[in-house]
């Protein structure tokens, strides 16, 4: 199992260590930052990295890696998992910002141990004001080719939770259309037989904030893809200059409107700098980094937002082989694009009349339009 | 201030000094000062101390032995939480001295009342192990005792435990095997990953392969079920049927929840024990969850996708419907894409190859290039692994040769070179056009893999080769040592073959090699000197140099990187790094007779009462027990009503399983289990249920690993094929005119031609080769091959960076679910059943054929042999291109295999006879008119020009009524493309939707016009030259748009 955990942050100092058996000696993350080196990027660093006589597992969030040192045979998940557990932990302790920032060395609060019948859930919660909140949040992962049919698409949903409920709540809950959940996972919470059988929620909830529920929506139903992108990038072998121009427009939108939308691209490294004028919403170019990003904001149907003008390309370069790959962000609010619908949520075990509330909104997962 | 006398002020002491040790820095000359402490009232300090404690008492041993009588006392501490930490503290203090303290601490804690403190005595054991490996005896006895826990909180912790003091003595297990199968989804998380691990070796030793003869295992897993039949037992007693183990299935059944679990090393667990350990039909249900696991972390992707790269060369069938959550995005870091290309080239086949192709055609021109360069690889392996797309590849690649990107070329030379290597002869004209390249190109490794081709082939291009040895003599001080060395074997490969041209370049060779400065290279050219240059001392070998030089050599095998990898268990860190790590276990071969699995009985005999009281005393336990049996039971009794179509399905399939009586009985039996069910205590009913219900599911998955037998077969026979191909080809090469003429029908190639030959001509004036060996090389890009697809070729000419506006593009299709028609009932097939649909693919078997993919199942109970097409009657001018004959199909086997007919575009009938060894059928394939279709992109201006073009005649229109909510875009386009294979046009109106498509005979254009006129009307328009198909595709469109 984990012998030792060090942090490191991105300037690779060593900000952090922790060892469970004996100690172990720091020099041994060398062959990290060996292997850091020789990836270039952070996140082409290897996950695993054998080392004489250790086994260097890691993760990279945040802007920080986690390694963890292994001595013996372990399922690697088994330690990646487990990192993403601490820094997800972390980071409801210290929140984001401070973990990034490192700024906060000693916590307020020290954790207490919490021993109950139900692991997941302590003893003796009280509110005031018992409420449970419900976001069925969906994500588009879609790739989009260049004459604008869909190579790939598909759904992946989540319910995340916030429930703040006096005492030992029993909750279920129920949907209009359960067929629609292809894949589902849940959190330990959930009774498995009651969802195997009828297709219902049934758990005691944890207390606070936590994923209830994580779902792929089967592929056999037609992904609507709410929007579209209209494209025309083009280097031209002669001059040094490029155009290009792109209009983001809605599609099957399903009557909402598109709110926070941002394009962003890779472009290619012959590209030296890029004059642009948006029709709406702003747009950065970084000539190091070659991202252009441009943050849109809403889509107004009636007057489509789009970015036009010219790339210069390096002098004497030939033409980049490859068009860029567009990304795209966005939300759309008050939609569940697969059309999932809770049913009704019912609360057992405790006398009280709780406040409920289900919120839904699609985002855009990982959407690349092919150029 | 640890002096202070105020709480407040020695907690914040004690937080400082926690912070600095957790920041590396040295604080143990505190040590003194923080172990006074150690006895303080306030529990946050004392938590404190601990840390400080655990981290320096190895270091300052005399001093933290002060510390060990409060730990004692803490011990016997009425407060649950503190006796666990003391426990926790003082078996992480690193002390020999107090091993034997320790001992005893463990042996009381593992008899405490609460399961928390037990669950740190197993803890504590690993740690005390660690300290001192001579306690393992005395240790053992404590795991055996904490073996038979009951409580969930300490299964996990002892299991690991036991993992590592003692992971030879499964005899522990035993008699706990059940409880732990039982208990397992109630344990936590990293629990279950560790007792599955364990649980996965455990089956490995105690049960027999499930494995040995798939085919017939379904049939004993049959009897199993209905083992209440005893005569049908008897009769198969002498098959020595395989009986799977009931604790054997148990294990399988009860593990199957968690691959529904969040944590994904729970997932890859049951993956791993599916993989090792279940049937093989059964082990199809892991790939979900396996590809669930791919949107999480990078992290997680990378373990998970190498998982999935070592199954997918095994089992492809497995995750060959999953094949589009493996495409590549641009965002994914370098090694998952590297992994996903790998899974993409172990699926691979004949029926998705062109999908595939296309798909790389994007990579290839990806801005890393490291990445593309790995593509191009992928290209390699799939030419050779697939022989229709052989050429189709080589040509891919040849334009390749073209790429501006140094690293790109390089990489399609060398995998040119092994292709070549697969089939030489037909290919002068590939190596000429790769001799030109050694004036521009630079990476070594491609320079020495060109040499090395050229001296191999230096009998087919007599021209060239001494002319590339002459500018090579002449560059030879500067190249590479990797391209020296094959210089020196190209001269002496010509010398030998050639000696009156080469004789004087070779010899100079040889004297500029014997100075070099590489040892190797004056080695090997002393060993060519001698070995070639006859002098006389020169030995009987000098006569053979001829053969041994060249000899004909075996073509390198492309081959997966993972091929090994499935010698360790797979979710190791082993499997991860393909070595052994310290500490592996291996896991072992199934042992040929299972060991007396009676030893697993838990006292009481019976055996279908064994799971029960477990069950019960949890029952009544508390609310803590969520997977509780009474569930269970619950959903045996609901799963008829609430899965419909799965309990109809499974109907369907009994009925088809031989024997009508089967299903009748079984559904007798159903009915009467029911009231059983209600009723908590009986499990041992509900458990052959619940294992039928899984063995069902098996069957279903099972036509799926067939596939790649057939998959195999087709292949070898193209081979010959292919190779005639090539011949006719290369044949028409030289008079490129009149080919071009033939082709003129594919606009875009033409131009595109046209530039290469004129970029050609131009390169012909520059290269210093001006020898006549190329004059004939007017286009060595394309090579005509009229037998493949022109939209395979046109993916492969995509791998070209010209790029081409055209107004024909073949698009993608979009994706509708797909249509299953009836070839042969199984009544009238004699059991023998047929059905087919139309994949919407480009044919690999001839651009005028429509791809039809026939799904064979064999429902009777034994083999069907030599399932061939036999006469078809097709009307005139029609073809067919048909499946290889199988040899035999197992029963309940299933097989899918595709064949190509050009229906002429007409929806004439396809009659052809489909027989087996005894019969023949008669049977009918008639296409839907949407499916004689290509969809074609196109843009909305190039619509309108040829709508233009086609009016009068060729139009037909009709007036269509409907409820607005079904004239919305998107619902129009849905139901347009379910009913035609049609590609949507980008429309710059709202109240229009237009389509387009291509005849897949004659390559007409079919044009479809939807438009929305006021009040819930709308004008269907149809354009093409093909009236009669026109017509019929609007009668056919006019219902489906107008119905709700």
């Amino acid at each position: 199992m984990i012998h030792s955990l060090f942090l490191i942050n991105s300037s690779g100092d060593i900000f952090l260590e922790k060892h469970w058996k004996s100690v172990v000696s720091r020099s041994v993350c060398d062959y990290f930052f060996e292997a850091q080196e020789r990836a270039t990027e952070a996140e082409n660093v290897p996950p695993v990295i054998p080392t004489p006589h250790h086994y260097l597992l890691s993760v990279y969030r945040h802007k920080i890696f986690f390694v963890a040192v292994i001595q013996t045979e372990v399922p690697p998940l088994f330690v990646i998992e487990f990192l993403h557990r601490v820094v997800d932990t972390f980071q409801d302790y210290f929140g984001y910002s401070n973990i990034v920032s490192g700024s906060t060395n000693v916590g307020d609060q020290l954790p207490t141990g919490q021993l109950s019948v139900v692991p997941w859930r302590r003893t003796g919660v009280k509110y005031t004001n018992n409420e449970a909140y419900f976001d069925v949040i969906e994500e588009i992962d879609a790739i989009i080719d260049k004459s604008g049919s869909t190579i790939t698409a598909e759904i992946q949903g989540v319910i995340d939770a916030c429930v703040k409920l006096t005492g030992m709540p029993d909750l279920t809950l129920s949907f209009m259309n359960p067929r629609l959940l292809d894949d589902v996972s849940f959190h330990p919470c959930v009774r498995f037989k009651r969802w195997e059988s009828e297709r219902i929620l049934s758990f005691i909830p944890p207390d606070g904030n936590f994923r209830l529920l994580s779902y792929h929506v089967s592929a056999q139903n037609l992904v609507a893809i709410p929007v579209y992108v209209k494209h025309n990038i083009s280097f031209r072998d002669s001059s040094s200059l490029g155009r290009f121009e792109i209009t983001v427009g809605p599609k099957q939108t399903m009557g909402k409107t598109i709110e926070g939308v941002i394009v962003t691209s890779q472009m290619p490294k012959g590209v030296l700098n890029m004059s642009l004028t948006p029709s709406q919403g702003t747009h950065t170019f970084d000539p190091v980094t070659k991202m252009l990003s441009w943050d849109i904001g809403k889509i107004n149907p009636q007057k489509l937002p789009s970015l036009k003008g010219t790339m210069s390309l390096q002098a004497g370069a030939s033409k980049p082989d490859e068009n860029p790959t567009i990304n795209l962000q966005f939300k759309i609010q008050q939609l569940a694009i697969s059309g999932l619908k809770v049913n009704r949520l019912d609360m057992y075990g405790e006398k009280y009349k709780p406040f409920k509330g289900i919120k839904y909104m699609t985002k855009a997962g990982k959407f690349q339009v092919r150029t | 201030m640890l002096e202070s006398n105020k709480d407040s002020a020695k907690l914040d002491a004690m937080k400082r000094i926690v912070g600095m040790i957790a920041k590396g820095k040295n604080a143990s000359e505190l040590f003194p000062a923080v172990v006074k402490n150690v006895a303080s009232k306030n529990i946050e300090i004392k938590k404190l101390v601990y840390v400080y404690l655990v981290r320096y008492a190895e270091e300052q041993q005399d001093l933290a032995l002060l510390s060990i009588s409060t730990f004692q006392r803490a011990l016997k501490d009425p407060n649950q939480l503190i006796r666990a930490s003391a426990l926790r503290v003082l078996s992480s203090i690193r002390v020999p001295i107090i091993v034997p303290i320790m001992m005893l601490a463990i042996k009381e804690a593992s008899a405490d009342l609460s399961p928390y403190v037990r669950k740190n005595a197993a803890h504590a054991i690993q740690k005390l192990y660690s300290l001192d490996p001579e306690q393992k005896e005395m240790l053992i006895e404590v795991i055996e005792k904490l073996l038979k826990d009951k409580s969930t909180l300490v299964a996990g912790s002892v299991v690991m435990a036991f993992e590592e003091v003692c992971p030879d003595r499964i005899d522990l297990i035993h008699k706990n095997y059940r409880k732990l199968c039982n208990l397992l989804v109630d344990v936590e998380e990293w629990g279950q990953v560790v007792i599955i691990h364990m649980l996965t070796r455990y089956a490995r030793t105690q049960f027999v392969s499930p494995w040995k003869e798939d085919d017939v295992l379904e049939d004993n897993e049959k009897n199993f079920y209905e083992s209440d039949e005893e005569q049908k037992e008897k009769t198969d007693k002498r098959k020595k049927p395989y009986i799977m183990d009931p604790d054997h299935r148990l294990l399988i059944r009860n593990t199957k929840p968690l691959l529904q679990s969040r944590n994904a090393a729970v997932v890859m667990a049951v993956a791993q024990l599916y993989w090792h350990i279940s049937p093989k039909s059964e082990a199809g249900i892991i790939s979900k969850s396996l590809v669930r696991l791919l949107r999480s972390n990078r992290e997680v992707q990378y373990i998970v996708l190498q998982n999935i790269a070592t199954m997918s060369i095994q089992r492809k069938g497995m995750f060959e419907p999953y094949l589009k959550s493996f495409y590549v995005r641009s965002t994914d870091p370098t090694m998952i894409k590297t992994l996903k290309l790998e899974i993409l080239t172990n699926l691979a086949n004949e029926a998705n190859i062109s999908t595939l192709l296309r798909e790389f055609q994007t990579y290839v021109k990806s801005q890393d290039k490291q990445f593309a360069a790995a593509t191009i690889q992928t290209i390699g392996r799939c030419a050779t692994n697939i022989s229709e797309v052989t050429d189709t590849c080589l040509n891919g690649l040849v334009c390749l040769l073209s790429n501006r990107d140094e690293i790109v070329v390089a990489e399609s030379v060398v995998v040119i070179k092994k292709l070549l290597q697969m089939q030489p002869a037909q290919h002068g004209e590939i190596i000429k056009h790769m001799a030109k390249l050694l004036d521009s190109i630079t990476v070594p490794v491609a320079r020495a893999s060109i040499l090395w081709l050229i001296g191999e082939n230096c009998e087919r291009v007599p021209k060239i080769a001494p002319d590339v040895l002459r500018k090579m003599a002449k560059s030879f001080t500067s190249e590479d040592d990797l391209v020296k060395l094959q210089i020196l074997n190209l001269g002496a490969k010509l010398y030998l073959t050639n000696s009156k041209q080469t004789k004087l370049l070779t010899q100079y060779i040889l004297n500029l090699g014997k100075y070099d400065q590489n040892y190797d290279i004056r080695d090997r050219t002393r060993f060519i000197r001698q070995l070639i240059v006859p002098n006389e001392k020169s030995g009987a070998l000098s006569k053979y140099a001829k053969k041994i030089f060249l000899a004909q050599k075996p073509a390198p095998l492309l081959e997966s990187p993972f091929k090994d990898r499935d010698n360790f268990q797979l979710g190791t860190l082993s499997h991860t790094l393909n070595t052994k790590a310290t500490g592996y276990l291996e896991l072992s071969n199934w042992p040929e007779v299972a060991p007396d699995p009676s030893v697993r009985n838990v006292e009481i005999i019976e055996l279908a009462k064994e799971w029960t009281p477990v069950g019960k005393a949890k029952k009544e336990n508390s609310a803590k027990k969520f997977y509780s049996e009474s569930e269970e039971e619950e959903d045996s009794s609901n799963s008829s009503s609430d899965s419909e179509s799965e309990s109809r399905s499974e109907s369907g399939e009994q009925g088809e399983s031989g024997e009508e009586g089967d299903s009748s009985e079984d559904s007798s039996e159903d009915s009467s289990s029911e009231p059983e069910s209600q009723s908590a205590s009986e499990s041992g009913a509900e458990d052959k249920r619940a294992a039928k219900r899984n063995s069902k599911t098996a069957r279903k998955s099972d036509s799926e690993d067939e596939k790649e037998n057939e998959k195999s077969k087709t292949a070898d026979s193209s081979n010959a094929e292919s190779s005639s191909i090539e011949e006719s080809s290369s044949d028409s090469e030289s008079e490129s005119e009149s080919n071009s003429e033939s082709e003129s029908r594919r606009v875009t190639k033409e131009k595109g031609k046209k530039t290469k030959q004129g970029r050609n001509a131009l390169t012909n004036n520059v290269s210093l080769l001006d020898l006549d060996d190329f004059n004939s090389v007017s286009s060595p890009v394309v090579l005509p091959t009229p037998a493949l697809p022109p939209s395979l070729i046109a993916d492969l000419e995509g791998l070209n960076m010209s790029a081409s506006s055209s107004v024909i593009n073949v698009c993608t299709p979009v994706f509708v679910p797909m249509k299953i028609h009836v070839l042969l009932h199984r009544m009238s097939g004699k059991g023998l059943a047929a059905h087919y649909f139309f994949p919407r693919q480009p044919c690999i078997f001839g651009d005028k054929m429509v791809c039809v993919q026939i799904t064979l199942n064999n429902t009777t109970d034994r083999k069907i042999e030599n399932i061939h097409i036999g006469e078809n009657r097709l009307p005139v001018g029609m073809q067919m291109h048909v499946f290889n004959p199988i040899d035999s199909l197992g029963p309940e086997g299933s097989i899918t295999v595709s064949i190509g007919i050009d229906f002429c575009d007409s929806t004439q009938t396809a009659s052809f006879q489909l027989c087996t060894k005894d019969d023949c059928f008669n049977v009918n394939i008639q296409p839907p008119v949407g499916e004689l279709l290509l969809p074609v992109a196109m843009s909305e201006k190039d619509f309108k020009k040829e709508q233009g073009m086609l009016t009068g005649m060729n139009e037909t229109s009709a007036v269509i009524i409907a409820a607005p909510q079904n004239f919305t875009p998107s619902v129009i386009l849905q139901k347009v493309v379910n009913v035609a294979n049609v590609g949507a046009v980008p429309s710059g109106q709202d109240n229009i939707c237009r389509f387009a498509a291509k005849t897949v005979h004659s390559g007409s254009l079919l044009l479809v016009t939807v438009e929305l006129k006021e009040g819930s009307t709308a004008q269907l328009i149809i354009n093409t030259e093909k009236t009669v198909i026109g017509s019929v595709l609007l009668r056919e469109l006019k219902p489906v748009l107008s119905q709700g």
